[in-house]
């Protein structure tokens, strides 16, 4: 008898190298800061290549101190961010101050270069309200502690923004791990469903503090997950500014022509800790792995790539290496100089018109504080 | 004045926001042109447009996150959660985000939300859908609870929620949504937050509740008259924050109390109103204050609820053992 090749109800394999290839890594200067994709080049005038580098230096000084202020305990709450420069930065230097801004804990340096006082971001980390109360033109939330709230919130200021028929986005950024919880479908299912203008960026640094980026999901691709909300996907080189720029401001385009979200996942790595409260990365990491990323690193191939444009030089980086730790200097004092929290501060942030339990406890506390 | 449900004091209330306020969004699962489950929003997408009064996909979560953001936009979202079993689902944006919202940005920004769900039990409706969490609500700093009993306060007070600048959680009890009319006038009043009300005055014993049970409570002070017993009932109309000073000043005249709620004895709100008349009218008391509640099981399957929910004969047997203390 002849064997009948069984037809089957799906071909897996195929299915999962139709979806593979749509997700191919987008990169424009590889690691030894060479244009690999010119076509892609982004549209950036040599002030704003400098800019962007200036930035990326600065927030690794911003990372490398921030670190020593809280093993000196004058910062407390801190998630490092070196090495996720081009993940952070130039993602956010494809926006405009309209743009809003919905961070998670990580995403601290986005928020001061949207404008953030820096005094207000060390405030944030020792745990201080004033370190939360933003001017009203600053389109920023505080930092998000609950991975995935950000997300669905995000939807909800795209769909105002829509709403509001303003030209502008709302970018919001969560880690590999962070794209396994239910809000970050639901957020995405939602701007997709109102084609609200939203950015939705996943910083795949292959770690959720010890767990790889494998043990969240089978998918071969973060972007992927795009699919499932019907909106597009990029995986980008996030050590890579130029792509992350382009690519961003790619679904900035989109999102204010009325097209929809985006889902970026940029690849990204931090050499350092999850948070610097007690996690040590030696437990689930080699030394091979954080070499081989040392290697990838976004401001090595960014200066390569200035420098032979003749754009940057060491001593134009020293400059930035010196302001910032001079800036450093002076927000650590300023943020000293606050005034501590007062049980009255807080019971009167809780409503417009304190309720009559708020106005009772008050009376307590005012009476407490003026002993 | 017309003679309205409590369903209908509701769509009339949101229609008065809706006109008063062009940044009132009202936005849920069918509460557009299908006008809700319940017909709360019976013909306001029709009447205000698709941009002011829309579905949303089917994902409570999604729905808190999406009120969040557009309060952040300036709007003043009203979104419905279609039965407030579900707000496990939505536990992180109300209680985690919305209630918080002002504190963590030292006031800088506001959440000026109101979440309307129905809630309650003996309609026998299925699984999860009449649970009494208002508990869990009141138990989180940052919002507000109200719960209405009659038509006129359903318009009253959600006109109040909604114009009040800090996350008001509004729970309706579905077997109050069409069982009796009530005047409600028309066009725009307000019933104050945080005010109780004396539903029956009294001089024996003072009943405080609220919800589906003032109802319970006016039935079983009829029957206690009939036999001598002067019962007073109090509505609290919002138990999250407490009217403290209405609810002592009753139990100063009355020196007895039954606190009366729906929800499990481990649940609601009747612990800390005990705790309140405590700390503050010990003196006042001829007896310990005693709770009427349904017992500490999983709301019941609802061929059970007649014989799990609590009512007025549970509530005049309380009665009379703090009479007779």
């Amino acid at each position: 008898m002849a064997s009948k090749t069984k037809k089957t109800v799906v071909d897996v394999k195929e299915q999962f190298k139709a979806v593979a290839d749509q997700f191919e890594l987008v990169q424009i200067l590889n690691e030894k800061g060479e244009v690999v994709n010119p076509d892609l080049m982004p549209d950036l005038t040599d002030e704003q290549l400098v800019e962007l580098m200036t930035r990326m230096v600065w927030t690794r000084v911003l990372d490398q101190r921030s670190i020593s202020l809280n093993r000196q305990g004058r910062l407390g709450f801190y998630a490092p961010t070196a090495g996720q420069e081009a993940s952070q930065l130039a993602s956010h230097y494809a926006l405009t101050k309209e743009d809003y801004v919905l961070p998670g804990y990580r995403d601290v340096p986005q928020m001061i270069w949207h404008g953030l006082p820096l005094t207000k971001a060390f405030l944030f980390s020792r745990g201080h309200f004033v370190g939360n109360q933003f001017p009203d033109e600053l389109n920023v939330l505080s930092p998000q502690i609950i991975i995935g709230a950000q997300i669905v919130q995000a939807a909800g200021v795209a769909l105002g923004l829509k709403k509001r028929k303003k030209d502008a986005v709302v970018i919001t950024y969560t880690g590999d791990g962070g794209s396994s919880q239910g809000d970050f479908y639901e957020g995405m299912n939602f701007a997709g469903a109102y084609h609200a203008p939203a950015i939705f960026v996943v910083q795949n640094n292959m770690f959720a503090i010890s767990t790889p980026r494998e043990k969240q999901s089978a998918a071969v691709t973060l972007a992927q997950k795009a699919v499932a909300a019907g909106i597009p996907g990029v995986q980008v080189d996030g050590m890579d500014p130029l792509a992350v720029y382009a690519v961003t401001k790619f679904a900035r385009d989109r999102a204010v022509a009325g097209d929809g979200p985006t889902l970026i996942e940029t690849m990204t790595y931090r050499y350092g800790p999850h948070t610097l409260s007690g996690d040590d990365p030696t437990r689930y990491r080699t030394k091979e792995l954080d070499g081989e990323w040392e290697l990838k690193d976004p401001i090595v191939r960014f200066r390569t790539f200035l420098e032979a444009k003749g754009l940057w030089n060491e001593e134009k980086e020293n400059e930035v290496i010196e302001q910032a730790k001079e800036e450093i200097k002076t927000a650590i004092k300023e943020a000293d100089a606050t005034p501590k929290q007062k049980v009255t501060d807080l019971l009167k942030n809780m409503y417009e018109t304190p309720t009559a339990p708020i106005k009772e406890q008050l009376a307590i506390f005012e009476a407490k504080e003026s002993k | 004045m017309a003679q309205k449900t409590m369903i209908q004091a509701i769509t009339d209330a949101l229609a008065v926001e809706l006109k008063n306020d062009e940044n009132v969004l009202v936005f849920g699962e069918d509460v557009g042109n299908n006008g809700g489950v319940f017909r709360a929003t019976e013909g306001l997408q029709a009447e205000f447009g698709e941009d002011r009064v829309f579905d949303t996909p089917l994902a409570e979560s999604g729905i808190g996150g999406l009120a969040i953001g557009l309060a952040l936009e300036g709007f003043r979202p009203v979104p419905e959660i279609q039965f407030f079993g579900f707000v496990f689902e939505v536990m992180d944006s109300v209680a985690g985000q919305m209630a918080r919202m002002r504190y963590r940005t030292g006031g800088t920004r506001t959440a000026p939300i109101t979440i309307r769900a129905p809630f309650g039990g003996g309609v026998h409706t299925p699984e999860l859908h009449a649970d009494n969490l208002e508990g869990l609500m009141a138990q989180s700093p940052g919002l507000k609870v109200v719960i209405p009993s009659t038509p006129y306060d359903a318009k009253g007070l959600l006109i109040s929620a909604i114009r009040d600048n800090d996350p008001v959680i509004f729970l309706e009890h579905m077997k109050l949504y069409r069982s009796f009319r009530q005047e409600v006038p028309e066009g725009e009043y307000t019933v104050e937050i945080g005010k109780a009300t004396v539903r029956r005055e009294g001089t024996d014993v003072s009943i405080i509740t609220y919800g589906a049970m003032v109802q319970e409570a006016v039935k079983a002070a009829e029957e206690l008259e009939k036999e001598g017993v002067s019962a007073e009932v109090i509505d609290l109309r919002t138990i999250s924050p407490l009217d403290v000073d209405t609810i002592v000043a009753s139990v100063k005249k009355t020196n007895r109390v039954v606190v009366v709620q729906e929800a499990q004895k481990q649940a609601g709100i009747a612990a800390n109103v005990i705790a309140e008349i405590n700390d503050r009218a010990i003196l006042s008391l001829e007896a310990p204050v005693m709770r009427v509640t349904a017992p500490d099981s999983v709301f019941p399957f609802a061929q059970a609820e007649t014989v799990w929910l609590p009512n007025h004969n549970d509530i005049v047997e309380r009665v009379k053992e703090v009479l007779a203390f």
